[in-house]
């Protein structure tokens, strides 16, 4: 068990490619830290460092208390899950997960336990006598998790283990890895590119994009706050809305101005920073689709916590049932934006209905450098 | 495999296929023929070789020509048959397979996972020495093994094939290394295996079907070679295929056919039997890289 920092750390290839422009991440002992973003943001990369497989230009890893940069891979008292989980072939599953302990020279009574052990965690005692290639994929990654688990080590790093899975093997698997982290307190660093993997995991979740980490914090907080416009449509799923528009002064405060078919609304913003300097200007408004929805929802949650969401109609372009809700899609200040509402609330295709915009948690941007105003 | 390609359709026997299989028999038969000849051949006795007809059944057939051509042919002054030769060829060949073949192979792992700088320059250098003809090669390699007193010696041969046979092996290995996954290597590091565990216990044991194909090309490659053989080889060294040549154009009376045709056999032999033990590998080895996923 260990804490992890990442100062300033850079890569850059030699062929001037850099890849990590200068990262600063911290997590501490325990915790469960997330490496997301789409493919080439350097996530991976920032992994691979941390285990010692690649070098680090510039700046500093520690784990614990101890600066790893010059330490070799099996010296740093890690573990790591591939992607392709990266069992030995010619092995049966019990050498798979006893082989790191054989080159520790662990005592062959202890490494039997071990692995009667791990086994016995993840279920996998039936298969310790097969190849991997007599196993599915869900029964690898499990394997893959038990030869990590076995090392006992002072860090754990994942990379994308769960992207070869199918959908519902992979819901599964996502549980038993928090499970996981729950019952041995680890330490973790986890790489995806799903965002759902990673607002479900994690406990600090670093969002990149080309080699710089664009926001580092809670999942809520990232959800709820979100540093800049890539962020914000990242994380979370059906995508954050984002309508260009002015803003106006309404009484002491400001207004967003929606504009749909020919009609202007003003939409009141409920927050508290100082935004006259951005009356009259354009702004990019973001709202989540749970907080466009019906207007027969938003009266019930308004009940419920006093919030006061506007109403606004219009014309319904197309909808997407999900089940529990349906998804309307509508247009506004000439985009499109979508709108979680009661499947029997939703209008058909075509058809008119009453759209109610809650704005207490609404976030908003500056066009230009793409940064959250408030 | 055979069956499952026409599996899905009735067994169809129109005019075409049958055309196709008449053509692929006369094609094999073309081939075989001068092996039935020589069989043949090698089985008669010199009279009825002298009377017969040259695809005609033998009448009698005996293995006095097999027994003088491995034990009392003569190769030159000498009357002792191929046997000695024989034994040289394999003196020679064994060590050489058996050694060009596991460098390539760590050659193989290093330029596949240990990318070092400049390896791609190294690999490239090798490429070019599959290309470089023999006659290149041979004054000086003389030299060197002058210089380094092992001209006329099968050491001398074993090193001369082996350092032309790296550039074969390495070649092989390294591109069906690649196809192995980056991410074992990785895996293993971080459990703490170091370069030649690694090897050992996880490259190696993936690595048979390129081994046999080595095996085959390389064994094949330095049994049958003629001018290394000739030139390095001296007279203590002389491996098999520069005694048959010897033996055949030995111009003392009458032209022993059949003793020749079991000279000829018995100099090849050794390569049809490696490509019946291991031929299955052959194929299987030389297209994994090429047909994986």
């Amino acid at each position: 068990m260990a804490s992890l920092s990442i100062r300033n750390v850079r890569k850059v290839y030699p062929n001037g490619a850099e890849v990590l422009k200068g990262v600063d991440l911290d997590i501490e002992d325990g915790q469960f830290l997330i490496l997301v973003g789409g493919s080439g943001c350097g996530k991976s990369t920032l992994l691979n460092m941390i285990a010692g497989l690649e070098t680090v230009s510039d700046g500093e890893i520690r784990i614990g208390d101890r600066c790893v940069n010059h330490v070799p891979p099996k010296s740093r008292d890690i573990a790591m899950v591939f992607q392709s989980y990266a069992l030995y072939p010619t092995m049966t599953v019990r050498e798979n997960i006893s082989f790191g302990l054989g080159i520790r020279k662990v005592p062959k009574e202890e490494q039997k336990k071990t692995v009667e052990r791990v086994a016995d965690i993840l279920k996998i005692s039936h298969l310790l006598d097969r190849k991997p290639a007599m196993l599915s994929g869900g029964q690898r990654q499990r394997v893959a998790m038990g030869r990590a688990i076995a090392r006992d080590p002072a860090l754990f790093l994942f990379d994308e283990p769960l992207s070869n899975l199918d959908a519902k093997l992979r819901v599964d698997m996502r549980a038993e890895i928090k499970l996981m982290h729950q019952r041995l307190g680890s330490t973790i660093v986890y790489v995806t590119h799903d965002q759902i993997e990673a607002m479900t995991l994690g406990d600090r979740i670093a969002v990149m994009k080309d080699g710089v980490v664009q926001q580092f914090g809670s999942p809520q907080e990232i959800y709820d706050q979100p540093a800049n416009l890539f962020v914000a449509g990242f994380i979370g799923s059906p995508s954050m809305n984002f309508l260009r528009g002015r803003l106006a002064s309404l009484g002491r405060g400001s207004a967003f101005m929606l504009e749909h078919e020919d009609n202007t609304t003003l939409l009141p913003l409920p927050m508290e920073a100082n935004l006259t300097a951005w009356h009259g200007r354009e702004v990019i408004l973001g709202v989540r689709p749970e907080h466009v929805t019906d207007a027969a929802s938003a009266r019930r949650s308004e009940a419920a916590d006093g919030r006061h969401p506007t109403e606004v109609a219009c014309t319904v372009e197309l909808t997407e049932p999900t089940g529990p809700d349906t998804l309307v899609f509508a247009r506004f200040n000439g985009g499109r934006i979508t709108c979680r509402t009661h499947p029997r609330a939703a209008a058909v295709p075509g058809g008119r209905m009453t759209l109610a915009f809650d704005l207490s948690k609404a976030v908003l941007f500056d066009p230009a450098t793409e940064q959250r105003i408030a | 495999m055979h069956a499952d390609t026409y599996a899905n359709g009735a067994p169809n026997l129109s005019v075409g296929r049958l055309f196709i299989y008449l053509l692929l028999g006369l094609v094999a038969l073309y081939y075989l023929a001068p092996l039935y000849v020589m069989l043949s051949t090698s089985v008669k006795t010199l009279d009825e070789i002298r009377a017969g007809n040259l695809l005609s059944l033998p009448q009698a057939p005996t293995l006095a020509a097999w027994s003088k051509a491995w034990s009392g042919a003569c190769t030159s002054v000498q009357c002792e048959g191929l046997a000695p030769y024989f034994w040289n060829s394999m003196k020679m060949t064994l060590p050489a397979m058996l050694l060009s073949t596991l460098i390539g192979s760590l050659n193989g792992y290093v330029l596949a996972h240990w990318r070092f700088r400049g390896a791609d320059i190294v690999f490239t250098a090798l490429m070019v020495g599959c290309f470089i003809p023999f006659q290149v090669v041979i004054l000086p390699m003389a030299r060197l093994l002058g210089a380094a007193e092992l001209a006329n010696t099968a050491t001398g041969l074993v090193i001369v094939h082996t350092i032309y046979g790296l550039a074969f092996t390495t070649l092989f290995f390294r591109n069906y290394y690649v196809t192995v996954p980056e991410e074992l290597v990785k895996a293993a590091r971080i459990d703490g295996a170091g370069f030649f565990t690694i090897y050992r216990r996880i490259i190696f044991p993936l690595s048979l079907p390129i081994f046999m194909v080595c095996f085959i090309w390389q064994f094949t490659q330095i049994w049958n070679d003629f001018l290394f053989g000739v030139v390095f080889g001296g007279s203590d060294a002389q491996p098999v295929t520069v005694a048959l040549n010897n033996l055949v154009n030995t111009s003392t009376g009458v032209v022993e056919y059949n003793v020749n045709m079991a000279a000829a056999i018995i100099a090849a032999l050794p390569t049809l039997v490696i490509y019946l033990i291991a031929g299955k590998y052959f194929v299987r080895g030389l297209t994994a890289g090429a047909v994986k996923g």
